[in-house]
């Protein structure tokens, strides 16, 4: 399993790697912690003919945060989500999802901005920077541009990135104030891809939904945002009819492909429960922490 | 495809070589250094037979370009012995309480088990198997290996060890 040949390439700034990604065309790909890609190469089904390696561009990695949002720079790994209790304190379902993604040696590796540009359902932080309301920063010869998360997922590795854009990090808007979360995945061991998960990011206010907002993984050929399910939830009481109602809802907006992880059918149920675990556990007043 | 200069350090002592860009950490330790102890289980960053630590983590050396380790701190099973060449002791451990079998994936589990009591000095059992679930064991079934650990924790945390040590 080796890979075909390639050139090297390191900058130092995101002005150099955009600049390499214009001249070099579409045959040169950038490189973050390359647990999708360097996989993908060994099995020649990626054959790059150059590769450029963000991790030389020291401003691409770091949590920072605005007056509104969380900024988390493109090539901070999923060790670093998880090690910082500044972020946990702010939005703790990232450290909560990021926990459940592979295992260490791949999540010290594995970055944040691969995660979420790499465009494979199977990835977990996609739903979630759904769920979160999220944008992808991404820069470019024509220019920086900010795309929604919820706008961002075409198909199985297509998303709406552009020839020669990067993306560059992700702005996550601050959830509310005592919000509650949950991140639920079915995997079939340790490192899987889900069979199907759901994060649900949700406040209450006198005991009604205020707000919320669910994003579902690897049900379909992108991330899905629950946009339906979030409306019949919203004002309930998370009674069991409503619940049972956006349940239907969400489960109707999947379409798994039947494979080593289950029947479609299964895998469409599996998502209904994952949901409802989420629903519960977002809720609960334990899980308000 | 021209080669690229690579430096780093290998178990405390530099490393410069000419590389492919496509020539893969482990390939290049086992290869160009000539380090076999880091293994090549199933190239796929699953097993973590090739675990080494890199810049004080752990990672799965199939899944890297050696050219992506410029600069870098590299430790393999070929470090973890003392200076005075008497067993580190998580090698103790693996020995006394037969946390191996076979022994392949025992490098890797070394290695990222030497990262993982950085980590946590006082692990639990789960703490231990969570720490340890990216590394496959086909033969022990974990509980032996959860006990070597187990072992080297009370091991290195005892104070006669850690003065030592110092």
């Amino acid at each position: 399993m080796i890979p075909a040949a390639f050139a090297y390439h390191r900058p130092t700034s995101v002005s150099a790697a955009i600049a390499l990604l214009a001249d070099l065309g579409e045959d040169a790909r950038p490189l973050a912690g390359g647990h999708s890609l360097i996989p993908m190469m060994k099995l020649r089904l990626a054959v790059p003919q150059a590769l450029i390696d963000l991790a030389g561009i020291a401003e691409l990695r770091g949590i920072r945060r605005d007056a509104d949002a969380v900024v988390i720079g493109a090539t901070t790994t999923m060790a670093d989500l998880i090690a910082s209790d500044e972020l946990a304190s702010i939005i703790p379902i990232i450290r909560e999802t990021a926990l459940v993604i592979a295992d260490p040696q791949v999540r010290a590796r594995g970055t944040i901005g691969g995660n979420v540009a790499n465009g494979d359902p199977g990835n977990d932080m996609p739903a979630l920077m759904q769920c979160l309301g999220a944008s992808y920063l991404i820069a470019g010869s024509a220019g920086s541009r900010e795309v929604a998360a919820r706008a961002f997922y075409q198909g199985t590795y297509l998303t709406s990135l552009r020839p020669g854009e990067v993306v560059t990090g992700v702005r996550i808007p601050l959830p509310p104030a005592g919000h509650g979360w949950a991140y639920e995945k079915l995997k079939r061991k340790v490192g899987d891809y889900a069979t199907a998960a759901a994060g649900v990011v949700m406040a209450m206010q006198n005991g009604r939904v205020a707000q919320i907002a669910i994003g579902l993984t690897n049900v379909g050929d992108t991330p899905l945002f629950a946009e339906a399910a979030g409306t019949i939830l919203t004002g309930s009481s998370l009674d069991a009819t409503t619940v049972d109602r956006a349940v239907a809802a969400a489960e109707a907006i999947t379409a798994p492909a039947s494979d080593g992880r289950g029947p479609a059918e299964y895998r469409t149920k599996m998502a209904g429960v994952m949901l409802r675990r989420a629903l519960a556990r977002a809720a609960s007043p334990a899980a308000a922490r | 495809m021209a080669k690229t200069h690579v430096t780093m350090t290998v178990n405390g002592q530099s490393a410069e070589e000419l590389v492919e860009p496509r020539t893969l950490l482990v390939h290049f330790l086992r290869e160009t250094l000539g380090l076999t102890g880091t293994h090549i289980g199933c190239e796929t960053s699953h097993c973590g037979a090739c675990t080494v630590d890199f810049n004080g983590e752990s990672v799965k050396s199939c899944t890297m370009f050696a050219v992506q380790a410029e600069g870098a701190q590299v430790l393999t099973i070929e470090g973890m012995a003392n200076p005075d060449g008497t067993l580190h002791a998580l090698q103790e451990g693996f020995r006394e309480m037969h946390g191996l079998q076979c022994g392949f994936c025992t490098p890797g589990m070394i290695v990222r088990a030497y990262r993982l009591l950085q980590e946590i000095p006082n692990p639990t059992d789960d703490e231990i198997r969570m720490g340890i679930s990216g590394n496959l064991c086909r033969c022990t079934g974990y509980q032996n290996i959860v006990a070597a650990i187990q072992f080297a924790a009370a091991r290195l945390n005892t104070p006669a060890q850690q003065e030592q040590a110092a």
